[in-house]
C-alpha cells in the first residue's frame, strides 16, 4: 500500500511522517511520531481520551485520518507543560487529585485547556457541558470540574492588571 | 488487502473526477465523525476517501448582500457557531448543528456531511428542512440545485446519484420578525441520538404567523417536512387550538419504529408535544428579532 508522507506542526515543532492512508491521527501519534500521551479509549469519538487540537480547534485525534494533518498545527499533551513546569491545569490536577486511573487525564487536560483559552470565566454548567465529550470512569466529575474552575480563578487573578 | 488511497483535491472538478471514477468503493470525506467510525467498525472499507475540505467553497461561509446564507458542505458546527451574524438569523439550524455530539465533534461535524450520512435522526437536517435550505449538488453532469428534504432516501441513503457531492446549502434573506428553533427529545441532556427531534421556522407580523415550516425528525425512514403542521400555524397567533392541529399533524406524519431509543407510540405522542414546544420558541425569538 502507498504510504502518504505527512508534513505537518505538533507542539510547535516541524515534523514530517508516513502513515497509511486509513490511519487516524491518533494512530500516527502513538506509533511513528512516539507521542503515546493521546489515549485510545473508545476509538469512535465517545470518550475524548484522544484530545488533541488542529489548529487551535479540539478534535478528537481518533476520527481524524492522519493524512489529513498536511500543512496544519497540532498540539498534544506532551506540549502543554513548558519544559519542567507544568501548565495551571496540570498542577492543579495534581493539587486536587482530579484523577484516579489517569486514562481521560490528557484529554482532559487538553479540553479544560481549549475551553480556558475561549472562556476565562466558565460556569459549572459550562465547564460540565463542555466536558461532556471526555468520559471519565473514576472520579465522578467533581473533583475535575473543580480543578479546572479553580484554575481559571487562579489564571484569571494572574492575568489581572 | 484492497488498496486505500486518499486525496485532497483543492478543486471541485478534480475531486468529481476521481469520485466518479472510483465509483462506489469512493467516500467522501468531510468532517470525519461519521466515515471513520463506519471504516473502524469494518462497515464500509473505501478504495478512496476523497477529503474535500481544501476546496475553498466547501469550507466557506457566505453572507449575501441581501441577508442570505451560503454555507459549505464541509463547515464544522463550531466554525459556524464564530460566525458573527449566522446565530442572530438563524438560531435554530445553529443549535441543531451543534447538538451532533461532543465539542470534539463540533469541532468537525458538519451540515453535509450529517445530510449525506442519511440518518433519520441527524439532528441538523429537520432543522434545514424548517429553513427551507436549497442544497447546490455537483456531478459529472454539472451543478443542480434541489430542496433539502429531497436528499434523504431511507436510512443510510440519499438521493444523490454516482459521483455526485454536496456542495452546499442556501438559505434565503429572512423577512423581519421571523427566526426559528429545533428541539430534541433525548432522555438526558448531551451526547445523544434524539428519540425526536422538530425544526420549525416561521415569521410573526402583528402577532399573526405568517409562513412556518415544519422538519420532522427520526419518526420515519427518512426525515419530514410536515406541510399540514405548517398550514395549521400560519394564520393563526399560534393559540392552543393551532398548535394542537399542528402538534395532531406532527403526530399524524409519523411513521417510526419501535426500538431502544421509544416506541412508536411514545415517538408519535412526542412528536406533537416537540412541536408546540419548539413553535413557541421560535415565535418568540422571532418577535424579539
Amino acid at each position: 500500500m502507498a504510504k502518504v508522507h505527512v508534513t505537518t506542526t505538533i507542539n510547535g515543532e516541524p515534523m514530517e511522517f508516513l502513515c497509511e492512508p486509513n490511519d487516524t491521527m491518533l494512530d500516527a501519534l502513538r506509533g511513528p511520531l512516539g507521542l503515546t500521551g493521546s489515549k485510545e479509549g473508545c476509538a469512535s469519538g465517545d470518550c475524548g481520551a484522544c484530545s488533541i487540537t488542529l489548529d487551535d480547534r479540539l478534535v478528537c485525534s481518533c476520527l481524524m485520518l492522519a493524512a489529513e494533518a498536511e500543512g496544519h498545527t497540532i498540539s498534544t499533551i506532551e506540549g502543554m507543560a513548558q519544559g519542567e513546569k507544568l501548565h495551571p491545569l496540570q498542577q492543579k490536577f495534581l493539587e486536587s487529585a482530579a484523577l484516579q486511573c489517569g486514562i481521560c487525564t490528557s484529554g482532559m487536560l487538553i479540553s479544560s485547556a481549549a475551553l480556558l483559552k475561549r472562556s476565562p470565566d466558565p460556569s459549572e454548567e459550562e465547564v460540565r457541558f463542555w466536558l461532556a465529550g471526555n468520559l471519565c470512569r473514576c472520579t465522578g466529575y467533581d473533583k475535575i470540574v473543580r480543578a479546572v474552575l479553580e484554575t481559571a480563578a487562579d489564571m484569571r487573578r494572574e492575568t489581572a492588571p | 488487502m484492497t488498496e486505500i488511497r486518499y486525496l485532497a483535491p483543492q478543486t471541485l472538478d478534480e475531486a468529481i473526477g476521481a469520485f466518479a471514477a472510483a465509483g462506489s468503493a469512493a467516500r467522501i470525506l468531510a468532517g470525519g465523525t461519521d466515515l471513520l467510525v463506519q471504516m473502524r467498525a469494518g462497515i464500509v472499507r473505501p478504495g478512496l476517501i476523497v477529503d474535500i475540505k481544501k476546496i475553498a467553497e466547501m469550507t466557506a461561509i457566505e453572507e449575501t448582500a441581501d441577508g442570505g446564507f451560503r454555507i459549505g458542505a464541509a463547515v464544522s458546527g463550531m466554525a459556524l457557531a464564530e460566525h458573527p451574524r449566522f446565530r442572530k438569523v438563524w438560531p435554530g439550524v445553529l443549535e441543531a448543528v451543534n447538538l451532533i455530539g461532543s465539542k470534539q465533534v463540533q469541532g468537525r461535524a458538519s451540515a453535509g456531511g450529517n445530510l449525506c450520512n442519511g440518518s433519520p435522526a441527524g439532528d441538523s437536517v429537520p432543522a434545514m428542512v424548517a429553513a427551507g435550505a436549497i442544497v447546490t449538488v455537483q456531478g459529472p453532469n454539472g451543478r443542480r440545485e434541489s430542496p433539502v428534504e429531497q436528499v434523504p432516501a431511507g436510512p443510510g441513503r440519499t438521493s444523490l446519484k454516482p459521483g455526485e457531492i454536496l456542495v452546499s446549502f442556501a438559505l434565503a434573506p429572512r423577512p423581519p420578525g421571523s427566526s426559528d428553533a429545533y428541539l430534541r427529545m433525548i432522555p438526558r441532556t448531551e451526547m445523544d441520538i434524539a428519540v425526536v427531534g422538530c425544526g420549525v421556522s416561521l415569521t410573526m407580523k402583528d402577532g399573526v404567523c405568517t409562513a412556518a415550516r415544519v422538519g420532522l425528525g427520526a419518526v420515519a425512514p427518512t426525515v419530514l417536512l410536515v406541510e399540514p403542521a405548517a398550514d395549521a400555524l400560519v394564520g393563526s397567533r399560534l393559540d392552543d387550538a393551532a398548535l394542537a392541529k399542528a402538534a395532531s399533524a406532527c403526530s399524524a406524519a409519523c411513521r417510526p419504529i419501535d426500538d431502544k431509543r421509544g416506541t412508536i407510540v411514545y415517538r408519535t405522542k412526542v412528536a406533537g408535544v416537540l412541536l408546540k414546544r419548539t413553535a413557541a420558541i421560535a415565535a418568540q425569538r422571532a418577535q424579539a428579532s
